[in-house]
Formats: structure tokens, sequence, C-alpha cells
């Protein structure tokens, strides 16, 4: 028997970034005990103790007598999904949280909508995945969904942090919100394209209101993803009246001055609502004034903004970050990917320890371009266990074989498990 | 949803595909080989759609492609467009290269694929079956190779599991060319054949491992004649391949005996030439059971000699172009494997890449190129197994799939793109599951 002992288990709430991971497990002849502040600490206990139990050759259960005194290193250790690229059906998202609950990771990022479809029934705007869904019977999540896949993810000791990514990827919002999007120009004429959503309108401020409130009451996380990636000004430009804008408002030909100025009303709406915001590196890099606790993802990792400056810069001008640059694991490659994955070192950049205090985790990204429920769980598992470890263990965790040999016994338990984790090199599980 | 306007039911109706096989013997007992043919002339008109083939094959063929003419409209009515195809194959060996030992794959995985290739109108199973991580192979003549080699007792293929994949693929046109590759490749040999490995030495004394097969003694010669002779009883193709990549001479060097052999044969210090001293033994061996030999190119690039008709396998991807030059220009036919090794994943849309080979872009006289037999999309199992074999081979497979069967001139990127997801949509909806080509959905995935 395992007996397990809570102090304050808060069973009825929602985890929170500051909620209490940490347990204490106890294995001796005679008496199994595992002990936590919190039930979430509960739940990871339960894992580490369900990866312990071995079974040999006659049947047998049997576990090492052992002391554990588990906490993890980051608090925020997420996994994206991008379910607007490719539709994923409800059941991919829940197997995707059991194994996610497996890792130990505790934070499922809902990268919801996005231009190519608009999965998500908005009960304020029931147009916009009517409009804007692959197809509004078969690729959509209902409300009764979306609640399941909360209460799923709660239960599994998982925060479900949504992702509603403005004033960009926004071309599948155009057909269920007519009027949103920027209406793109070619000589003095619209195009019939459309771009961002369009910056310089009341009826913009209107909807995103009504459509944040409906999100905020929706998710119960205290924080939303507000996006703010990857806008491109080419549309913008190309409009007479936002031309017109730009000219009253004395931005010269600077757009990202027009961005800011979206996004910084985007955010006082969505405080207003009482709600925290994470938000792209883009949001930062172009100088939009953020409330303090905002937390910056950051993502991009090339020559020009190599993510450890990013890093340092975020953190020196004191804001909170998020890394994921290094861990995108939908840049499949061949070949042992996850040992990349897994020598990445999120505090290793330029920075005071006040500084290296404000990075709260990171995030595995699976986005879905060329994913879907035919490849998702090879492709996410085991490589995304690697990331989980990264976020969970210590710095000091890092011997390459040592972790070779835990996560190639790690995916035969997956298989055991049932889940389609994809082998790290030759070989065999014995459970196959 | 309404019902459809009369007029509209007063359509031309297909009440039967007649199916006509032209041969005297129409091959439905045989095997596929090399030269069966695989054209087919299909007329799609109402009432009734004639489909006429030389051989079975080619009305398999035929058979797939009206499949693929038959689409569903928002009724749920099935149509097909009037329409006449006069079809066959551009290159007649159009292959996927699996491979068992360094995962074992189980059954239903083979045959899954089988029906793929089908779909895709593949014809050649290359089943890389044994090497140096695992030998599955239940051999009736050695049967210490797998209680030994296989990674677990139950990780086998039974003569029975062997039967099986040769009948349904069969069934499907589909060849299944067997690879028990040596003298390299052969680690798992070693533990259930005592002798048949050279042992490494180092300063004078054996290190315990191993290396290629010990290509000085009688006894590896008197094994290989037993066990192809089993071989080549149990696969009913022609042909049969014998791998010969990759040998590492750095062991054969280490060995005193064979330094030995080497002296008393003139080698010199040319171990390529031990390599194909070997290699020709082993093809005579196999010669002698009166069945083909294919190889890996080394066989060929060390100047092992080799039969008239042995077909050269080109994979190496640095200057395979040359390689087909010489290989087809010293009169030998080959298959083209170097651009379509499947297992090297990359991100993005590489379908394109393999789309955009051309196997005859090398040069070469008419003679020449006519030596080309076709090609193979390997999929190597250092990364595959069950958990994501099918989405890593299809649809991207499909590209070299069409590259193969169609003209030369059927290059539109785009049209491909259109057609390709379409096809993946379908392989889909039988239970195949491919992965996406890009970013959308298929109307009939579900929730």
């Amino acid at each position: 028997q395992l007996l397990v002992y809570v102090a304050m288990p808060g069973c009825d709430g929602f985890p929170n970034l500051d909620s209490k991971e940490s347990y204490k497990l106890i294995v001796s002849k005679g008496s199994m005990l595992l002990s936590a502040e919190a039930i979430w600490g509960v739940l990871r206990g339960l894992e580490t103790f369900s990866q312990l139990v071995g079974r040999d050759e006659n049947g047998t259960y049997y576990i090492n007598e052992t002391e554990i005194v588990d906490f993890p290193r980051f608090p925020h250790r997420g996994l994206l999904l991008d379910t607007s690229r490719h539709y994923l059906p409800l059941r991919a998202i829940l197997e995707t949280l059991d194994v996610m609950a497996y890792n130990k990771f505790n934070v499922f990022h809902w990268h919801i909508v996005d231009d190519p479809s608009f999965p998500y029934e908005s009960s304020t705007f029931p147009e916009l995945s009517k409009k804007g869904a692959f197809n509004a019977m078969t690729h959509v999540y209902t409300a009764s969904d979306v609640r399941a896949v909360i209460e799923y993810a709660r239960l599994h000791g998982i925060r479900v942090i949504p992702e509603f990514d403005t004033p960009g990827h926004t071309l599948s919002w155009g057909p269920g919100a007519p009027g949103l999007l920027t209406p793109c120009y070619v000589v003095q004429e619209p195009s019939g394209t459309y771009g961002p959503i369009n910056p310089i309108l009341n009826s913009t401020y209107e909807f995103v209101t009504s459509l944040f409130q409906e999100v905020s009451s929706v998710f119960p996380d205290f924080f939303l993803h507000l996006g703010g990636d990857e806008v491109d000004f080419t549309c913008w430009r190309s409009n007479p009246k936002i031309r017109a804008f730009m000219k009253e408002m004395d931005f010269g030909d600077d757009y990202k001055k027009l961005e800011s100025l979206y996004i910084q009303r985007l955010l006082e709406i969505v405080s207003s609502l009482g709600k925290g915001y994470i938000v792209w590196q883009e949001v930062f890099d172009n100088d939009v004034e953020v409330r303090p606790d905002t937390i910056i993802h950051v993502w991009k990792e090339n020559l020009l903004t190599p993510y450890k400056e990013e890093m340092a810069n975020v953190t020196r001008a004191g804001y909170h970050a998020l890394l994921s640059a290094p861990w995108y694991l939908n840049r499949i490659s061949y070949g042992q990917d996850w040992m990349e994955a897994y020598r990445v070192e999120p505090l290793d950049f330029r920075g005071s320890p006040e500084q290296k205090a404000l990075v709260i985790g990171g995030e595995a990204c699976m986005w879905g371009e060329y994913v879907d429920v035919t490849n998702l769980t090879p492709r996410l598992w085991p490589r995304a266990g690697a990331v989980a470890e990264r976020l969970w263990s210590n710095s000091t965790v890092r011997n390459m074989d040592d972790a070779y040999a835990r996560l190639s016994e790690f995916r035969c338990t997956l298989l055991g498990r049932g889940v389609q984790a994809e082998p790290l090199y030759v070989g065999y599980c014995e459970n196959e | 949803w309404g019902r459809r306007p009369l007029a509209a039911r007063a359509e031309p109706e297909l009440s039967e595909l007649q199916v006509v096989i032209e041969a005297p013997d129409p091959g439905c007992d045989s095997f596929p080989h090399l030269g069966s043919s695989e054209a087919y002339h299909l007329t799609v008109t109402e009432p009734v759609a004639v489909l006429k083939a030389y051989e079975v094959w080619g009305a398999l063929r035929g058979l797939e492609t009206f499949s693929q003419l038959v689409h569903e409209d928002d009724y749920g009515s099935f149509l097909v467009n009037e329409s006449e195809i006069n079809d066959f194959p551009r290159f007649a060996h159009r292959g996927i290269l699996l491979d068992t030992s360094r995962h074992y794959l189980p059954l239903k995985s083979i045959l899954t694929n089988l029906d793929a290739m089908a779909f895709n109108k593949f014809n050649v199973f290359h089943w890389h079956i044994v090497d140096d991580q695992s030998f599955p192979y239940q051999s009736i003549y050695f049967p210490e190779l797998s209680d030994k080699g296989a990674y677990s007792c139950n990780l086998i293929y039974t003569p029975a599991d062997v039967r099986l994949v040769i009948e349904y693929a069969r069934l499907r046109g589909i060849r299944v060319i067997p690879e028990f590759d040596t003298p390299g490749h052969t680690q798992s040999w070693g533990k259930g054949q005592k002798d048949l490995l050279t042992p490494c030495y180092n300063g004078g004394q054996p290190t315990g491992s191993f290396g290629p097969v010990n290509p000085i003694l009688n006894t590896t010669y008197d094994f290989m004649t037993k066990f192809f002779k089993e071989i080549s009883s149990v696969f009913p193709d022609a042909y049969i391949h014998l791998g010969g990549d990759e040998v590492d001479f750095t062991c054969w060097k280490s060995n005193p005996e064979v330094k030995e052999f080497m002296k008393k044969q003139g080698f010199g210090s040319d171990y390529a030439k031990l390599e194909s001293y070997y290699i020709q033994n082993i093809l005579d061996i196999v010669s002698s059971y009166n069945k083909g030999q294919i190889i890996w190119q080394e066989v060929f690039d060390h100047k092992a000699q080799l039969k008239p008709d042995t077909v050269v396998q080109v994979w190496m991807a640095n200057s395979y172009a040359h390689e087909l030059s010489s290989v087809t220009g010293a009169g030998f036919p080959a298959v083209l494997a170097a651009p379509w090794y499947l297992d090297y994943i990359s991100y993005g849309q590489d379908w394109k890449k393999y789309y955009r080979v051309e196997p005859l872009d090398f040069p070469g006289s008419e003679e020449q190129k006519k030596l080309l037999i076709g090609g193979e999309a390997c999929l190597w199992g250092e990364f595959v197994d069950a958990t994501n074999l099918t989405p890593r081979l299809w649809p991207r497979a499909s590209a070299v799939g069409e590259r193969l069967w169609s003209s030369r001139d059927v290059t539109d990127l785009q049209d491909a793109y259109r057609r390709l997801r379409n096809h993946r949509c379908r392989m889909l909806r039988r239970g195949i599951a491919a992965e996406p080509v890009f970013v959308g959905y298929c109307a009939h995935e579900g929730r």
C-alpha cells in the first residue's frame, strides 16, 4: 500500500504558476509513503512512483527501497499544440495530456486558431468557426470539448493556456467577422485579399473586447497568450485609410508604432478582464509598453537574433521569460535530435542571478504545418521528454549516456502504456 | 439534404466493370517478375466499363486506377467520368526497401505497407531482412541463427510468416526480393553460427570481437551453400539481393590467418580483392541455384567479376549520376536508390525533391539508359519501427512511385501537389496513416 499524505490538497482548484509540485517519496520495507504540500505534488510523486515499479521474469512487481525528495527546477514546463494548421481530434489532445503528465509537463499551450482555420466555437461569435473552420461540423471544438480538455488537464495537474494570436495570424477570423481584417490594396483598388487585424477601427476594439471577455471566462487560467508575432506590414502599408492614420498619428513610416498601438490597447483590454498575459518576443522587441508581470515568450533563433541574447535582453529589462527557441520539435531532422534539445541550458546567457530568476521555464513547440493525428504522437514522444527533463531536473543532470539509457527505457514504458512513441535508436522493447 | 432533381436521376449509370485478360496464361497462379506485363487499357463508358490487360498484373494496376477514378458527390453517390486510359509503367522495377533488422517490424506493418505499395503501383518489396543488429529470419537449416541472433524469441519471422508475406505481395502484383547482406553487416549472424565471422586481433591476440564474414575458410562457403539453397527455395523471385556494401577491412587486416591468405593469393594489401574473392564465390553459389543477383554498388566499384545480368543498386548519394553511367556503361542493369533514402527526414515538403529526380539524367547512350530498370525508395530502420513507419513512408514514397511509373514529362509540381494531397486523403480513407503534405484537412477524417 502506498500511503499518500497531502498537507493542503486543493483538489477542487486549478493549478497555477505558483502551485507547489514538490513531493517526498519514501519506500522502505514495510511502508511506502508519498507526501506533498499540495495535490499537484502528489500527482508528480505518483508518476515517479509508477516509474519506479518494475516487473521481474516471473511477473512479480517489485520496487527498490528508496528515498526521494523532488521538486521542479522551473514552474512553467509547457507543450504547444497547433490546432489550426491541422485540426486535432479531441482524443489526440487528451492522449497528449496523458503523456505530458507522464513527463511532468504542467502547461498545455493551446495555439487554437491561426491563419488556416478557426476551430474554436465561440458562443459570442458563432460565425467565426462557422465560416472559419476547415469544416464547421467536423473540425471544431465545441464549448463542451473545450471544457473536457480543461478538466482533463486539471486532473493531471496541467494548466491550459489558450493562445488567440493577433493582430497577425488571423486570416481565418475574416470570413466570420467581416470588417475585422485590413483590406489590402493594389494601386488604388482593394485587391480582395486581407491582412492583419485592422488597428484603426473602433469596431476592432469592440470585437476584441467581446471575444476576450468570452475567452477569459471560458479559460480559468490567470494567463492568456496573446500572440503578437510575425505581423506583416505590407497590407497595412497598402491601405490608404491606414496610411492616412499613420500621418495623423505622426508615426512616419514606422509601422511598428501602429502594431504597438494595437497591442497596447489589447493588453489593456485583457488586463481589465483580470487576466495576465504572455506574448511572443516581437511585442518586447518592438518596444510595446507592457505590464511588469508580462511574460515574454522567446522563440526566434537565427544569426540576427540568437535566443541567448534575447533572453538576456528580456530579463535585463525586468520581464519574465519563457524559452522555446531551441525546442521547436516540429523541425525534424535525421538522427537523435533529442540530444540537442536535452543539451540546452536555459540559463546559459549573460545576466545577473536576479535576471536568471526571471526565467520561469520553457515550452516544447509542435507547430502543425506538417503534423496531424497520423504522426503527432511519434513526432512528439519521446523527443519532448528531453525538454521535460531539462525543465524539471537540476541543471547538473546532463550525462548523455545516462539520459539515453533512461529515455530509451522510458520510451518502452510509454509503449507499454499504449503510446506510439517512436524509437530513439536501434533496438527493441521487451514489451514489444 | 434535398432530393436530387428529377433530371439528374436520369443520369447514365455504370453497372459493370468487365476485366479482360488477354494472355493465354493470365499469370494468376504465378509470381510477378521483372518482365511481367503491367500495361492496361481502361475504357469507362456506360453501361459497361472495360479493363483490358495482357496479364493479370496489368489488370491489378488498372483496377487501382479505376478505384481512384471513382469519386463521391455531396449526396453520397459514387461517380466516375467517361474516360479512356492507355497506361503502362515507365520503369519495370519500382521498389520499397524495408529494414527489419535495426527494428523488428510486426507482420501487420509489413502487410499494411504492401497494401499502401499497391495503392501506389509499387511492384517490388526489397526485404532487407537481417543485418548487424538482429537476425529475425527463422532459418530451417540453421535455426540457431534466429535463436541466438533475433532481438528476442518472439521477434522473428517464421516460415509461415514469410510465406504469408510472399503470397500477400503476390496477390498485389508485388515481388518479394530478400536481401541477405554479406560479408559486412553480419554481426547478428555470428551469434548463432560459430566461426562464420572473422575474429579480430590486437597485438597478436583475439580481442573477442568479430568483423565481416570470414572469407578464407571452407566452412564459410559450406555454410553459404546450404544457407542460400534454403533461401532460393523459400523465396520464389528470380532474384536474390546479396548486399556487399560497406565492408570494413580493419578486422580482416588485423587477423594473421587472413593476412597469410592475402599473401598466398597474391592480393598484396588490396583487401578489395579479398572482398571480391568472397563475393564472387557467393555469386557463383547463388547462380548455381538459378537465381539472379542484385548487389550494392561497392561490389561493382571494387571490380568483382559479375555475371552479365547482375543488377547493381546505386545508393551512394555522391555523384550517383556518374555511377549510373559507369554501371550501365559496363553493361549491367542498374536500380537507383541514392536520391530516395526516405529515412533521411528533414523539415518541410521534401516529397518535391524526390519527385524532381530524373533517373535518366546521366551521361550515356540510349542503350545504356535502357539498362536503368528502375529504382527504390529506402526506409532504413535505425529510427523507424511500427510506431512511425507508415507516416514516415507515406505519402513521401508516393512521389517516388509516380516518378518511376509515369512518363518523363509528368513533372508539374503544382499539379502533383494537388493530386498528392488527394491521394493522401484517399490513403487515409483506406486505413493508411499517411502524414499530411501541408496545411489543411481531409473531408473524411473525423472528430
